[in-house]
């Protein structure tokens, strides 16, 4: 049993169990799945400055604030009690394409020579980490909401705006990797 | 502390984060180069089982466990979810990470990715100053 779960989990394990919070969440209180609120809860608690988007009762969203404690919990206890360290097993393909383009480290789930502290400022670092994470906010903030806030829940419940952003997520990341980023790993 | 049972499904999430590797960079690489089914897989039944579970909390009038009848609010759209759609978009393919999965990183070990999510608030500040002048 605890061989099974320490293997990594396959799509059709893991995509229902995300599925299901869905009416987990419903069900513990009628909340609607989604992450990236709570980056705005925590600019509202913290640096509101006087911004009528940050003027409102965050207390009241605080549950957001607790699953967001879970997922940090859950991703330790899964890393350090559930798996077995060692590479992503992904596309021998894909794995050679970023080889070609410059990456190093395959030996886990991040490329450590993209993302580390003594990367952080170099240009590639930078680009990848401070740059890379301003767009996330940013652009999950301006959309109304993530994947989980828009592909998951929102799709999941039929709203045609979050499949207009989900689309647009995805065309994003598509041009941005096809295009951009080849040369953004060679710098 | 009537919230502190959010932190149950939060923790699954991340635990699934990590297990089905949603928060590797290279399982988004792979995704976005189209050469592997699992990230399409994870995302697509995830809206499957989703969408069944909304379904059937409809048609049985499911309330919640205080009793309150299940609401979902209707998202309105606005050019944001373009504009800010292709940029999340952008950011997702360099960082490899979701808002959700940048916590499990950083509590995976990944400390650096404690950068990317600052920055990640400053963006999210950042709109929030500019929201007026921005195109919705």
């Amino acid at each position: 049993m605890i061989e099974y779960i320490q293997q990594p989990w396959p799509w059709y394990i893991a995509g229902p169990l995300i599925g299901l919070v869905v009416p987990a969440l419903l069900l513990l209180g009628n909340k609607t799945f989604g992450i990236s609120s709570s980056l705005r809860h925590i600019c509202a608690a913290c640096l509101p400055a006087g911004i009528p988007f940050f003027n409102y009762d965050w207390k009241k969203e605080s549950w957001n604030l607790f699953f967001m404690a879970g997922i940090i919990l859950g991703g330790f206890v899964a890393t350090y009690y559930l798996s077995s360290p060692g590479p992503v097993a992904i596309n021998p393909k894909t794995a050679a394409l970023l080889q070609a383009h410059g990456v190093r480290d395959f030996s886990g789930m991040l490329p450590k020579d993209i993302f580390s502290f003594s990367q952080l400022l170099t240009l590639r670092g930078f680009i990848f980490t401070v740059l890379g994470g301003f767009l996330v906010g940013f652009g999950t903030r301006y959309a109304g909401g993530c994947t989980s806030g828009h592909a998951i829940m929102g799709i999941s419940s039929l709203q045609w705006p979050s499949l207009v952003a989900t689309c647009c997520f995805m065309l994003g990341g598509f041009l941005m990797t096809w295009f951009i980023l080849p040369y953004l790993l060679l710098l | 502390m009537r919230n502190l049972k959010y932190l149950l499904p939060g923790l699954l999430f991340g635990v699934i984060l990590v297990k089905s590797q949603v928060l590797s960079w290279f399982r988004i690489q792979e995704m976005f180069r189209l050469q592997s089914f699992h990230m399409y897989g994870i995302i697509g039944s995830a809206i499957a089982v989703g969408m069944i579970s909304v379904l059937l909390i409809k048609r049985l009038h499911l309330k919640t466990i205080q009793g309150e009848a299940i609401v979902i609010p209707d998202k309105k759209f606005h050019w944001g979810n373009v504009y800010g759609g292709l940029i999340f978009g952008f950011g997702w393919a360099v960082t490899g990470a979701c808002p959700g999965p940048i916590f499990a990183q950083i509590s995976s070990g990944y400390l650096v990715t404690i950068v990317t999510l600052l920055s990640a608030l400053a963006g999210t500040w950042l709109y929030g100053k500019l929201r007026e002048k921005l195109p919705h």
